[in-house]
């Protein structure tokens, strides 16, 4: 595989992952949960890092992994003591990410983790940390961490995907049924947080905010079915990807951000033209049902 | 300690000094606002929309003014404001994803703007990124007297409307009935959140600066239930926050400020949620004994 190839599918990957865990959350009103959590699973990594010394794919994932269910256990204490929800959200974030940008100056030089990296990412050399295993090389480490919390999602979402959707549509109808509506909503988190992790050394917080809410927003204005809407985020997510990269190398700029704008213009796209809930197929829909009934 | 007075007796930094605390005393005010209202995520998205502002101006009028370059910052602030009306209002997405999008999407255009200007510009595009977590140190005696004149007169307009915000929040429907424009005093406090927001990116930074306007408000809810107090008090937490995090984070080099300063206005916070008279964690344990 060339360079190029690995640069695109490390994005498509990142697309398909945060994609799709994202629609569920975007479903349940919890966007600003995955924005809060991308964000402090920053202070993960560099825990991480002071624990460990290296910037070791594992540890990383678990400290991510800690932390982003830390930031939801904390946001549902505040708002439990009575926070209203948004502030809480907005404390518990800022105060983690701050915590995580200042850890990060006391680390210095010595590894390449800065606060740029954290933010935009840089995937244009992902190609070059790879995976090597007694002088083989087997393709970037970045893909291979990405293509195993695809899988992990994917297994989980199969597994528990009656729970899911049920405790989306009616978690009060699911709790009386039995479903374990906490559990799921823990695991969603951490589900969150792998996808964040293992997407935020290639492409940083702010696309992997943009790949986890705006995809399933797009695919929420398209359709009404919940199979047909985490399909068609995880599409929307590498067609993001796909237009991000082309448009970054067009102009030489910053493929993560260029990759987020991709998905503002798909979703506006859904926003004016969606067949049932675009705003303009809907005025254009009226206006042609007046003259319809103007003529009868 | 020479080094400490000296430190002190810098005239620039005491001009730093004084911006980082009127500025910390603006946002806590017009935060107390922003929080009753339920607004708080939406200042974040009018913060994070800033980016594309200075970077569009910088590209269109190749000037480094700092006052061109925070116009363009209000303007994109608003359409933000704006644009997460308009998806609330004409699809079925929610408020919480329309923030989401609007975050995300204007603050990743304003990364690829910001790598256009580095990879187009002759090298003079330095301190562009520092809007991004802001940098006290490398302010110069103008933007801080700009941070200082500008939160003084949020602060004073903020006090003259005082009795108006307040009413038009509690209770709009009295408010107009007794021929107050709500809409209006709406509208002044959308301009005073971006107007705060706008004047505190090159201290704090677009990614944080919410911070100030949510933390400080919230911490005062935990010593009073009266909002002039609470105001107050969200001023003065404010003001401390930002005056230790600009004084630590120069004292310390290469600390960003904006980070240093939301932690400061962390720590207050989570004092408050231990000892606050009215609703802290220990005061209510005591009353349950």
């Amino acid at each position: 595989m060339t360079y190029t190839m690995w640069i695109i599918l490390t994005g498509c990957l990142v697309g398909v992952t945060c994609g799709v865990t994202g629609s569920i959350l975007v479903l349940r009103k919890m966007s600003m949960i995955a924005d809060a959590i991308s964000h402090t699973v920053l202070l993960g990594i560099v825990g991480a890092f002071f624990v460990t010394q290296s910037l070791n794919g594992v540890p990383m994932l678990i400290g991510a992994g800690i932390v982003g269910i830390l930031t939801a256990l904390f946001v549902e204490m505040l708002h439990s003591s009575g926070v209203q929800s948004d502030a809480a959200i907005g404390i518990v974030f800022t105060s983690l990410f701050a915590l995580g940008v200042v850890l990060i100056s006391f680390i210095g030089d010595q590894v390449h983790l800065d606060v740029q990296h954290a933010l935009m990412g840089e995937i244009a050399f992902v190609p070059w940390d790879t995976l090597t295993i007694n002088g083989v090389s087997y393709g970037p480490v970045a893909v291979w961490m990405l293509g195993a919390v695809l899988i992990i999602n994917l297994l989980l979402i199969i597994l528990f995907y009656k729970e899911i959707k049920m405790s989306t549509f009616d978690a009060q109808f699911a709790t009386l049924i039995g479903v374990p509506v906490v559990l799921i909503h823990y695991l969603l988190m951490t589900m969150v947080s792998l996808s964040t992790v293992a997407s935020f050394d290639s492409v940083g917080a702010i696309l992997v905010v943009a790949m986890l809410i705006v995809p399933g927003a797009t695919a929420y204005l398209l359709t009404d079915r919940f199979l047909v809407l985490l399909i068609l985020s995880g599409v929307i997510g590498i067609l993001s990807a796909l237009m991000g990269y082309w448009f970054a190398v067009q102009l030489n700029v910053s493929i993560a951000g260029s990759m987020a704008v991709a998905t503002g213009v798909l979703f506006l796209a859904a926003f004016l033209f969606s067949p049932k809930q675009g705003v303009i197929t809907r005025k254009f829909r009226n206006s042609k049902e007046e003259t319809i009934q103007q003529s009868a | 300690m020479e080094a400490v007075t000296s430190f002190f007796s810098s005239a620039n930094l005491q001009w730093v000094l004084i911006g980082s605390l009127l500025l910390g005393f603006a946002s806590g005010v017009i935060g107390s606002f922003v929080l009753l209202k339920k607004q708080s995520l939406i200042s974040d998205a009018m913060a994070h929309a800033a980016l594309p502002g200075v970077c569009i101006v910088y590209i269109l009028f190749q000037v480094k003014s700092v006052p061109f370059l925070l116009a363009g910052a209000a303007v994109t602030s608003l359409i933000a404001t704006q644009s997460i009306q308009t998806i609330v209002n004409r699809s079925r997405i929610k408020t919480d994803a329309a923030i989401g999008i609007i975050i995300s999407v204007f603050f990743g255009l304003g990364i690829v703007l910001l790598t256009y200007i580095q990879q187009n510009s002759s090298g003079n595009q330095a301190g562009l990124d520092s809007f991004i977590f802001g940098q006290a140190a490398s302010l110069v005696r103008s933007d801080v007297q700009l941070i200082a004149i500008g939160a003084f007169v949020l602060i004073i307009l903020t006090a003259l409307f005082f009795k108006e915000f307040k009413i038009s929040i509690f209770d709009p429907q009295f408010a107009r009935g007794i021929g107050l424009p709500v809409t209006f005093f709406n509208g002044v406090l959308l301009f005073l959140v971006v107007a705060v927001v706008v004047i505190g990116i090159q201290m704090v930074g677009v990614v944080l600066i919410a911070a100030l306007l949510i933390t400080p408000p919230i911490s005062a809810r935990y010593w009073t239930d009266r909002l002039g107090l609470m105001t107050i008090l969200a001023g003065i937490f404010g003001a401390i926050s930002g005056v230790s995090g600009a004084v630590l984070s120069t004292a310390l080099h290469n600390l960003p400020t904006g980070p240093v300063i939301v932690l400061s206005a962390s720590l207050i916070f989570f004092i408050s949620l231990l000892f606050g008279s009215r609703k802290g964690l220990l005061f209510k344990g005591v009353r349950h004994a």
